[in-house]
């Protein structure tokens, strides 16, 4: 569980985010969602350390991020795995390097159990026979899988995506959200989502953070979002032409 | 305001890239890489430029030795100095600075844009000291040997050169080189090329580590990292100079 007391953060006297607090549960996907600049991304580049918050606190399992030293967050992030929008794979190495890479860095493993290791993350994310290919040989949906291979090689407590069907086709982004559904409650973690994309929502929307202007505009679940009478996520969930006709459909049935 | 806070963050960089390695083996792996990828990559440019240069040398000597009283030996001997003085230490590293300097500016660069360092980070891992140190360590250590070569080859540019051209025969342009020989001028360039040596991967990695924005702030960071690069190899070859031959 991670939970964000009052999270303040600036960039040059600008306030990008605004007192957020929120709990994000354990075994369940949670999503962040928002416009494009309401400050999701910065809040979770603020949880997982990359951006230094101005004031609050975060909790990771009741460990204060902030009152750790320089030992304890390095031992803290290996219980974090992180999907990046574009895979974030390192470039000069191939796809199992890229899921070697953890481990090389940070255990003890032969290289058998190593091999073993990265072989069951590949085929937990359907990846098969392109062991050996750069992540320039690969595609944007295969790229995100291997990314996704390299953020449970270590078995993580906490697992972070941000926008992970950016670029991606409805059938692959489907996938995508089901596979990181399936491993948050496989192993038991907890998964913060960043997303736009309403499909992510509908389908995997277990708790739902919605962001807007930096401040925490609503929270709730995927079968909740459809009813709510909040107006700014009103006017981010039926922006399209497809979701108001769904809305419409939904209060006819409703009033029926 | 800006150059104080550059300073500030390269020595703050610093601090972090020096930092006790999380794995030593696999540090050690990437040295093996970063020295074949910039020093042993570097020797066939050092070799052919530092040929072509030697020739030059030689032709512009004894073109423009005025008093025909001076003995030819002194082609070879100036050769040699000019080689050892500055050419092979300071004019080298200028170029190294391009092909060094602004290889591995775009490669942080590029790795920053793509969150590649930020992915690292996450994990846990020290990625200045990963990324960095390797580059540092290897290109210091490559340094004096390129420098040696560099030597080498220019010399035997000279020895090719001087004879075919008809300025100079064999028998006293090696005399030239033997002539006057003083040690500590290869003492003093090898000092040179080990500081020159960790600027150029130095500098370039601070602007690529910190680089913000997209492709073209990448392309202009790595214009900007050869730029500095060679203003402070210039400026350190003044102060060293200063200093050392005081």
């Amino acid at each position: 569980m991670i939970e964000i007391k009052n999270i303040v953060k600036s960039f040059e006297g600008r306030e990008v985010l605004k007192d957020v607090s929120t709990v994000f549960e354990k075994g369940k996907t949670n999503l962040i969602i928002g416009q494009s600049g309401s400050g999701k991304t910065v809040l979770l580049k603020c949880i997982v350390g990359l951006f230094d918050i101005d004031g609050g606190e975060i909790l990771f399992d009741g460990r204060n991020n902030a009152s750790m030293n320089f030992q304890e967050r390095g031992l803290l992030r290996q219980e974090i795995g992180m999907v990046f929008q574009n895979g974030a794979l390192f470039d000069s190495l191939t796809v199992e390097e890229n899921v070697r890479f953890p481990m090389d860095m940070f255990t003890e493993m032969t290289m058998k159990e190593k091999l073993d290791r990265l072989n069951f993350c590949l085929e937990r994310v359907n990846i098969k026979d392109s062991n050996h290919l750069y992540p320039s040989e690969l595609s944007g949906g295969m790229r995100k899988r291997v990314a996704i291979a390299r953020a449970i090689a270590l078995n993580p407590r906490y697992l972070f995506c941000d926008e992970p069907n950016s670029g991606l086709d409805p059938v692959t982004s489907i996938l995508i959200d089901n596979l990181i559904k399936e491993i948050t409650a496989e192993f038991d973690i907890t998964t913060i989502i960043n997303t736009h994309d309403m499909n992510s929502v509908m389908e995997i929307g277990d708790n739902i953070l919605f962001i807007s202007e930096g401040e925490k505009g609503w929270e709730g679940n995927s079968s909740q979002i459809f009813s709510t009478r909040n107006k700014k996520l009103n006017a981010f969930v039926f922006a399209s032409p497809f979701s108001k006709q769904l809305k419409e459909i939904k209060q006819m049935e409703d009033d029926e | 305001m800006g150059v104080l806070h550059h300073i500030g963050q390269y020595f703050l960089l610093l601090v972090k890239i020096f930092k006790k390695p999380e794995k030593k083996s696999i540090y050690l792996r990437q040295l093996v890489l970063e020295i074949e990828k910039l020093g042993i990559n570097s020797i066939g440019i050092v070799a052919v430029i530092s040929v072509f240069m030697g020739g030059i040398i030689t032709l512009q000597l004894t073109y423009n030795m005025s008093n025909p009283l001076m003995p030819t030996y002194i082609i070879g001997l100036g050769n040699r100095d000019t080689l050892i003085l500055e050419f092979s230490s300071t004019v080298l590293s200028l170029m190294l600075a391009g092909k060094v300097g602004s290889n591995i500016a775009s490669e942080l660069g590029s790795m920053r844009i793509t969150e590649q360092i930020d992915s690292m980070e996450i994990m846990g891992v020290n990625s200045a000291s990963y990324l960095i140190l390797p580059k540092i360590v290897a290109f210091v250590f490559m340094s004096p040997f390129l420098f040696i070569i560099s030597v080498g080859c220019g010399l035997i540019g000279g020895l090719i050169t001087g004879p075919l051209s008809g300025v100079v025969i064999v028998a006293t342009y090696i005399t030239g080189i033997k002539t006057t020989f003083v040690p500590f001028y290869v003492y003093f360039s090898i000092i040179k090329t080990l500081v020159f040596g960790f600027l150029i991967s130095s500098v370039p990695a601070y602007l690529g580590y910190y680089v913000q924005g997209g492709a073209l702030e990448v392309g202009r960071i790595s214009t900007k990292a050869v730029v500095n690069t060679s203003i402070l190899i210039l400026f350190f070859d003044l102060v060293l100079t200063q200093l050392l031959f005081k």
